[in-house]
């Protein structure tokens, strides 16, 4: 017999209050809401084991239960009731089963379960509607299941009733083959949509192309079989475009400009400038990694590169004994579905890049980075026809992925220092949701270089962690499409941190010494199809008993098994010697390991499932049989006008108008939710000064014991993408790079990861665009000596759905490039904070303004996007770099979005001390001869830094063949004014305004 | 270079070693160095931060994990001192720092509350306080251990909070507060509001066992008042300890401030002391909570 534990809070209970609350700003007229916790236990108990089961999973100070029974003095309209849907992970009854089995010393057999939900007893103005609509905000429909009672129906019944959710899934498994010898049609449509089942229904998206499933039928051909539906669903993973980045790889017939240099070519009269041109290689070999060959040939036995994209995350050179690695993902498609998922297993899942580099690497910083619609878009998009799935709103996003990301990150014991917040109208059909983990990992581990992995022949296959269920399936092939109505549900997954938590210190901080594994790799996109095949190609071949891998529930389909991604796993290869010692090992941390498996060196990768041989591929086919993309690209840069643009007449209006913009605003609310202090090495986190200021650059010391620091920063500008993505490109990595210069990074040891989040990657403008965006990636890599030592991309971020009268609509995501930069400085104690120090002290501006005002906040439209001078700005870094390591600098930021203005308020805010600024001695362009274009040009390669005036002589001689000017001082005073470029004073207000408008925005989040 | 500074890899701590012998000498021959178990596992995630500031304090830390202390709990009697380091031990489920009490009150509650009744020093910090109230090893009223008397709710303003409080030692019995009157100190958690009936609360201010009380810049108290009181914790509450003074729980992370450059503002301090023409410290002010632990055993 199955029993319900109801347990209710009665003292301070905070989460019914913010319950009501929130459910009263959603515009429900609720009085009051009382939330319980419900544990229902499907295993047969005594009523003397039942109530010590209820006291374990409850506090005798705060709280009460009732076992089997309703607690009847509870004052309610409706009861609503939200559990999860069948074979959801459930993380909490994990934990209770756990519990009660150390208590009765009963172990829970098959068929019995426990299973969690909240129930919520909600009083007010309100309908059994309204009920169910408030059920279908709180819960994700997706992944949870509601149920609704009103009082009476509640007291017939006595209560909400037993409900067990346990999955029921066809116990006749079967192994389809899947004829190829189709029409052209038809064959299109298996690619685009998936298999047939025998109901007619299609399995989901295998995102092959026309080449690809030619090429397939032909490998088939001559194997003189059909394949198996896991012989296509494996290569549809393999040859996905996430795990593939085959528009990265194609070769680019880039523009005509491209053509013409071509034929010149051949003709044999190109010039170098031509030759420069063509890109036979494609973006990723033609830029990306070529920037990072050249720059390691360059720089010799500086050259501080050791691993670079060949593993799961990049590794540069720490200090004598260790590496640091780093790694960006995204998680936007997930995220876009169910937000808080999305963002836990982006987050927990790139944690999984850094365990799974080299040896294993220890996770120490988290860094995030949100682009979503704007926040106060409310006009719904659905992703039907018929207007019943809408797109989640912008503001639901944010939270949710922001909330994903708190649980991810905190409970993985990770401090998170860095991140922002993006905001434009495009990013509602799709957000993008960066995540990145830096690691640390001691150069040589038992006498052999960490970095250096590889499966043997006669290596056992162990998966460690989650169970396998049918979460994710088809993830890989559904990120590589746009998001439509066909975007499968169970694309979406559950995080499970303390699952992953409890492999991780096993692997990092015990089993990795103890030299028991030969090579390790993270199950991510594509499952263990992409974990076990790509380890294969270490040694030559595998072969798998899909039977032996671990379920949630019975009867999973061998398919499925293979390419689900179930979170919270990775797979390993263990020498058949050490492998008792290891399964013993991970038993002893509470974590599941399982041989699946022996690595061969057939050539061949083979699949059985109960003895059966259900794949049979040839692991060259498998990795290297995919057709090359030849890219066909055009780029059409529109003749853009300089508009007419009024200069405003109230500019302290507009600068507080500036500081309210989201994009400027204060998030601070992120960063006081996320831990940025755990493993007590935080140095310079994301809030500067007692004004708590955003800082675009973060110090960590990965080690206590040592004066070396992380610096880490991001860049990007996706306004700028529709003027010049060469540009655009330029921007966010000169951003990253100086942020992290302001700071205290050192740009002799200094490596950048890139993020692609394009759109319509299959338009020739849009390649074009982005032909455009690596080209500047090589050119400003190379010119800063910034190797890319990792990086990805995203290529379809697009929304395919309709408006709220049914009119269809397609949302691209503006191009997107993040840069994110890691550079390592000898001394912490040199780091420079953004916030002013004294009264008194100096301000000086490094660096030109010029006329750059397009694209920027200030205003988003025009022609002049800033422009990068990379050789110049180098010098200058140099200088800044060499004036804080003299201690000359007290503090500095570099201005970016919002331009000088913004960036003069936020040190004030920081600093909480006054400041008055001279326009007129801002070194700029001859002719840049207006206020606003001074204050809000986003020009780059620019510092505010703040001195001690007896630093001043030394200070000016160090920068003196730069462009630079002291442009105003600190104040002791709450005064902040600006002096115009005809000395009237145009800006006129104090900390105080500012700070409110600064931090006004989100302030209600 | 001052003695303060930290080598760089010679005092890496072991982990999951059981020592044999029960206290070491130093090879001055003059202090014995007391033996710190920090207890890892199960989403705790701070024991490596712990052990180094005990480390740095002049303790002997070990890693274990709770695994292996239930398999062989026999261990305890080498130790002088216990950590509970914060973390999120079974990611909080069925209530913070509930299921892992619950573990090792199904397995060893016996050795555990021993250990807590001998002349020993226990600490729990942040999700290792959690736990520790609901071993009712803290506040153990009428020396009750065992008996839950205490809870760390959720914060008042529902969400998880990482910030820098102020903190003020009310208590003259608290062993691990000694020689402490105000501390900067960081906190980061979701659930640190601290609750307990009437006579529970009597009975801590008559014992004295009110450690650490959050309040304003000022040295005001915070009473209550967000974010200076970052919890909303009943009379600004931030740490306690049982009636002895020996086993001391605390939400605020002392062993996160290990280094002056560690502390919020840091580089306001820094860029007064050079102008003053001084040097910068090395370690940071935390450090003091698990010096005094150390030197229960060593003064």
């Amino acid at each position: 017999m199955a029993h319900r534990i109801e347990v209710i809070t009665h003292v301070n209970d905070t989460r019914s209050e913010v319950m009501r609350k929130n459910l009263v700003s959603e515009g429900f007229a609720i009085e009051t809401a009382k939330v319980l916790e419900v544990y229902t236990v499907n295993k047969n108990f005594n009523s003397e084991e039942i109530k010590k089961i209820a006291e374990i999973l409850s506090n005798p100070i705060s709280q009460r239960f009732k076992i089997n029974e309703p607690f009847k003095d509870i004052d309610f309209d409706f009861a609503l009731e939200i559990g999860f849907l069948p074979g959801v992970t459930d993380n909490i009854a994990t934990t209770a089963k756990e519990s009660i089995e150390g208590l009765t010393k009963q172990s829970f057999i098959e068929e019995e379960s426990l299973h969690t939900s909240t129930l919520i007893f909600l009083k007010g103005k309100i309908t059994e509607e309204d009920t169910k609509k408030i059920g279908n905000i709180l819960a994700n429909k997706l992944i949870q299941r509601i149920s609704v009672k009103d009082k009476t129906s509640f007291e017939k019944d006595d209560g909400m009733g037993l409900s067990i959710p346990k999955v029921h899934l066809s116990s006749e498994i079967e192994i389809t083959k899947v004829d190829l010898n189709i029409s052209e049609e038809e064959l299109l449509k298996l690619g685009k949509e998936g298999i047939l089942n025998h109901d007619g229904t299609r399995r989901g998206p295998l995102a092959l192309e026309k080449d690809y499933l030619y090429a397939i039928k032909q490998y088939f051909e001559k194997e003189g079989r059909s394949p198996t539906d896991i012989e296509l669903e494996s290569l549809a993973q393999t040859w996905s475009e996430h795990c593939k980045h085959t528009i990265f790889a194609a070769e680019i017939d880039e523009s005509e400009r491209t053509a013409r240099a071509r034929a010149s070519e051949e003709s044999g009269s190109a010039s170098s400038k031509q030759r420069e041109l063509i890109n036979k290689d494609g973006l990723y070999k033609g830029y990306i990694k070529k920037a990072t060959i050249d720059i390691r040939n360059k720089k010799g036995k500086d050259d501080f590169c050791v691993s670079v994209f060949s593993d799961n995350s990049g590794a540069i050179i720490f200090d004598e004994n260790y590496l640091i690695t780093d790694k960006a993902e995204t998680h936007n498609s997930p995220s876009a579905l169910d937000p808080f998922g999305g963002a836990i297993t982006g987050i927990v899942g790139v944690n999984r890049d850094t365990i799974g580099f080299g040896k294993g690497a220890k996770p120490v910083l988290n860094k995030y980075g949100f682009c979503v619609g704007l926040p106060n878009d409310e006009e719904p998009i659905y992703r039907d026809k018929d207007l019943k799935e809408a797109s989640l709103a912008p503001k639901r996003i944010f939270e949710g992925v922001i909330a994903g990301v708190n649980a991810g990150g905190n409970q993985s014991g990770i401090p998170t220092p860095q991140g922002f917040s993006y905001f434009h109208k495009d990013y509602k059909g799709k957000p993008l949701i960066f995540v990145g983990t830096v690691g640390l990992i001691p150069k040589m581990i038992n006498g052999k270089p960490s970095h250096e992995k590889s499966a043997h022949k006669g290596d056992k296959i162990v998966m460690i962690g989650g169970r396998v269920g049918q979460d994710g399936i088809h993830g890989a092939t559904f990120s590589s499409e746009t998001l439509s109505a066909e975007s499968p549900a169970t694309a979406v997954q559950i995080g499970d941190p303390i699952t992953q938590k409890k492999f991780s210190d096993a692997i990092i901080k015990e089993a990795r010494e103890m030299d028991l594994y030969n090579s390790i790799t993270d199950d991510g996109a594509g499952g263990l199809s992409s974990s076990v095949s790509e380890m294969a190609k270490e040694c030559g071949g595998c072969e798998v008993d899909l039977d032996k891998v671990p379920l949630k529930y019975p009867n999973l389909e061998p398919w499925k098994i293979w390419i689900s991604e179930s979170q919270e796993r990775m797979t390993l290869s263990i020498p058949e010697e050490k492998l008792e010692k290891f399964i013993d090992l991970m038993n002893r941390r509470g974590v599941e390991a399982t041989v699946i498996g022996t690595f061969t060196d057939s050539g061949k990768c083979i699949l059985k499932y109960k003895d059966e041989k259900i794949m049979d591929i040839s692991m060259d086919f498998l990795h290297n049989g995919l057709p090359k993309k030849t890219l066909r690209t055009t780029y059409t840069k529109i003749e853009r006008e300089e508009k007419a643009l009024k200069e405003p007449e109230n500019l302290t209006t507009t600068l507080l108008e500036l500081l309210k913009n989201p994009n400027i605003a204060s998030t601070e609310f992120i960063p006081r939710q996320y831990d940025h202090g755990v493993q007590g090495g935080a140095v310079l986190g994301p809030l500067h000064g007692k004004g708590r200021v955003m800082s675009p650059a973060s110090v960590t010391k990965p080690m206590i014991e040592t004066t070396k620091g992380a610096v880490c920063s991001q860049g990007l500008y996706p306004k700028y993408s529709e003027i010049d993505t060469y540009d655009m490109a330029a921007c966010s990595i000169d951003t990253a790079v100086r942020n992290s210069i302001a700071i205290g990074g050192k740009l002799s040891h200094m490596a950048l990861m890139d993020n692609f989040c394009w759109c319509s990657s299959t338009e020739p403008e849009r390649l074009g665009q982005l032909s455009s965006a690596a080209k500047a990636c090589y050119d400003y890599a190379v010119a800063y000596g910034t190797p890319y030592i990792s990086g990805k991309d995203s290529m379809f971020n697009d929304f395919n759905g309709f408006d709220k009268n049914g009119n269809a609509i397609k949302i691209s995501a503006p191009p997107t490039l993040l840069i994110s930069s890691l550079s390592v400085m000898d001394d912490v104690t040199k780091a420079v904070s953004l916030d002013t120090k004294f009264a008194g002290d100096l301000v000086y501006i490094l660096g030109e303004t010029k006329d750059e005002l397009a694209g920027s906040e200030y205003f988003p439209e025009g022609k002049n996007v800033p422009k990068v001078d990379a050789l110049s700005a180098k010098k200058l870094y140099e200088k800044v770099e060499k004036a804080i390591l003299k201690n000359m600098i007290a503090s500095a930021l570099s201005p970016s979005h919002g331009g000088l203005a913004a960036t003069f308020a936020k040190k004030t805010i920081a600093g909480q001390l006054g400041m008055e600024i001279d326009l007129n001695k801002i070194p700029r362009e001859k002719d840049l001869q207006r206020n606003d274009f001074i204050l809000f040009s986003e020009t780059q390669s620019r510092f505010v830094v703040t001195i001690d005036p007896k630093k001043k002589e030394e200070f000016e001689k160090l920068f003196e063949s730069e462009s630079f000017a002291c442009v105003g001082q600190v104040l002791d005073s709450q005064k902040f004014t600006i002096k115009g470029i005809t000395d009237k004073t145009i800006i006129d207000t104090d900390i105080k305004t500012l700070e409110e408008a600064y931090k006004s925005t989100f302030k209600n989040y | 270079m001052s003695n303060n500074d930290i080598t760089l890899g010679k005092d890496r701590f072991r982990r999951d070693i059981p020592q044999t012998t029960s206290l070491s000498r130093t090879s001055q021959g003059s202090v014995a160095l007391p033996k710190v178990l920090v207890l890892t596992g199960y989403g705790i995630n701070c024991e490596e931060e712990t052990a180094k500031a005990f480390e740095l304090s002049g303790g002997l830390p070990t890693i274990v994990h709770i695994n292996d202390l239930i398999e062989n709990p026999k261990m305890l009697n080498d130790y002088q001192i216990m950590a509970f380091p914060g973390g999120f031990s079974y990611g909080d489920d069925t209530g913070s720092g509930n299921a892992l009490a619950n573990k090792i009150k199904n397995n060893i509650e016996k050795e555990i509350l021993d250990f807590a009744k001998q002349d020993k020093l226990i600490i729990g910090i942040c999700n290792g306080f959690q736990i520790l109230t609901n071993l009712g090893l803290v506040p153990a009223k009428e020396n009750k251990y065992g008996d839950r008397q205490a809870v760390l709710m959720h914060n008042a303003h529902a969400r998880y909070e990482c910030r820098w409080v102020k903190l003020k030692n009310t208590s003259q019995k608290c062993i691990w507060t000694r020689n402490i009157d105000t501390l900067h100190c960081p906190i980061a958690h979701g659930e640190g509001n601290f609750y307990a009936e009437k006579e529970v609360i009597d009975s801590l201010i008559k014992n004295d066992q009110i450690a650490f009380k959050y309040i304003k810049d000022d040295d005001s108290p915070a009473n209550q008042e967000f974010p200076f009181n970052p919890n909303g914790a009943m009379l600004d509450i931030a740490g306690i300890c049982d009636e002895s003074g020996r086993i001391f729980g605390l939400m605020p992370h002392p062993e996160r401030f290990n280094s002056f450059t560690n502390e919020d503002g840091w580089t306001l301090e820094k860029e007064k002391l050079l102008r003053e023409g001084k040097e910068l410290p090395t370690l940071g002010k935390g450090l003091q909570v698990f010096k005094n632990a150390i030197e229960y055993f060593t003064k």
